[in-house]
């Protein structure tokens, strides 16, 4: 499973990296990202070459490698998996360390290893360096429907309104004695869930409201 | 879980890709006929809520815990369309603001736990009201049907795409009763959460949920003597 979201992960800073448009970071992140994908595995002086790139961007980002580090722990479900490969895949077999592994298996969790570090470091950058307002003007700019990026707005808008509300019941239940430990808990939080949906359903009807009344037509101004 | 860059191979990457963005482009002609003028702040809303609920966590046994995956839930409570849009919107902010799911597999992973998890979900859906007594009682039961089967599907049209263009050759049979039996049991729990949130909102508010309208608009009002 996932691991938990806190904050956005946006880091304040003035580099160049900072201050590029956010149009050019998202398409260079798409392109880099599918030629990294798209490079055989077994061009091993090709990875370094991407990693001494990639690392090059943050050092010059002056965003700390400690703070990105800390945040690639949404990598650790796929380490796990990648770690297992090696025993799973078929093929010829060689020896490590005195156990038996696949060689594909073995090639195939490098592969999944690089690629995958390459791409949290990447779009970790991202987010790091890009704020969420200039990420939307950046996405409508590469004709993303503007439909789909005012929800993503909204969305960004009320990310911390309605993870607050949920901290709050969560405190609520907590100062009530009630803490879940195993399935007979289910229908309180399911409650919590419910009660989520119509407290965020409600919201969206009154900021609707509140849009009309300021003459909002379905467009968002500039 | 989502899946990182470089699991699937390039062409694979891009043809989901191009799946993710025509279901979302019809996925918008279907929002506005079903919320015309408030589908952004609404879409929006509902999208932080399933955000939201998947930080949620559910106790299973001794320390381990799960989360709701949303896609069968937020199509039952706010329609196929817009569901859709909100689990879209939800993988595109992970993907961007929080590097969860990797870039090149956001079309994977919108095809995946978006498009499939909702249509699937809505056609079960429909399928168990048609079967079922037409009562508001009935809603919760088909919202978990709908969540019991997204999820496995889900995970099936996964490993289709791994046959097509995984990068390590893991003998097929062995991924598919892997993937297939760990997301049956997801699906369970799935189905269970599903089935008591739709419960708690129908009890409460059943005119907000979608799946519900016809069976509200299908019920006559009753006038029963009074008591005095």
């Amino acid at each position: 499973m996932g691991a938990p979201h806190g904050h956005t992960l946006h880091f304040h800073g003035h580099s160049w990296l900072h201050r590029l448009p956010a149009h050019v970071k998202l398409v260079a992140l798409v392109v880099f990202m599918l030629t990294v994908v798209a490079t055989p595995r077994e061009w091993y002086p090709v990875f370094a070459g991407y990693l001494a790139l990639l690392l090059l961007l943050v050092a010059t980002s002056r965003v700390p490698p400690t703070y990105l580090a800390k945040r690639m722990v949404v990598e650790v479900p796929f380490v796990v998996f990648a770690l297992l490969l090696p025993f799973v895949a078929t093929g010829p077999r060689t020896e490590v360390l005195g156990l038996s592994v696949s060689e594909h298996g073995l090639l195939g969790a490098w592969s999944l290893l690089a690629k995958g570090t390459l791409g949290v470091t990447a779009s970790l950058l991202l987010a790091a360096t890009t704020e969420p307002r200039a990420l939307l003007t950046g996405l409508e700019r590469l004709r993303v429907p503007t439909l789909l990026v005012q929800i993503m707005g909204f969305m960004v808008r009320y990310l911390d309104v309605v993870t607050d509300e949920l901290r709050r019941m969560h405190v609520a239940r907590e100062s009530r004695g009630f803490s879940a430990r195993n399935p007979r808990h289910w229908p309180v939080i399911a409650k919590s869930a419910g009660v989520l949906f119509i407290r965020s359903y409600e919201r969206g009807e009154r900021v609707h409201l509140a849009m009309l009344s300021r003459g909002y037509d379905g467009r968002m101004p500039r | 879980m989502h899946v990182p860059d470089g699991f699937l191979d390039a062409p694979t990457s891009v043809a989901t890709g191009v799946v993710a963005a025509v279901g979302i482009g019809i996925a918008l002609r279907g929002a506005r006929r079903e919320l015309d003028d408030r589908t952004a702040p609404l879409a929006g809303l509902v999208a932080t809520f399933v955000f939201a609920t998947q930080m949620l966590n559910f106790p299973v046994a001794s320390g381990t815990s799960g989360h709701l995956l949303g896609g069968a839930l937020a199509a039952v409570l706010v329609g196929p369309s817009t569901g859709l849009l909100c689990m879209a919107v939800v993988f595109l902010v992970q993907c961007l603001l929080f590097a969860d799911g990797g870039i090149t597999a956001l079309g994977t992973n919108i095809s995946l736990m978006g498009i499939v998890t909702v249509v699937v979900g809505w056609a079960v859906f429909r399928g168990a009201q048609a079967v079922l007594p037409k009562r508001v009682s009935m809603v919760a039961p088909a919202a978990a049907a709908a969540a019991l089967v997204s999820v496995p599907v889900a995970s099936m049209v996964f490993v289709a795409l791994y046959a097509a263009g995984g990068t390590v050759d893991i003998p097929l049979g062995q991924l598919t009763t892997a993937m297939v039996g760990v997301h049956t049991l997801i699906g369970i729990g799935e189905a269970a959460i599903t089935f008591l949130a739709v419960g708690s909102i129908v009890a409460v508010r059943p005119d907000l949920v979608y799946g519900a309208r016809r069976v509200l608009a299908a019920r006559t009002l009753q006038i029963r003597e009074s008591v005095r």
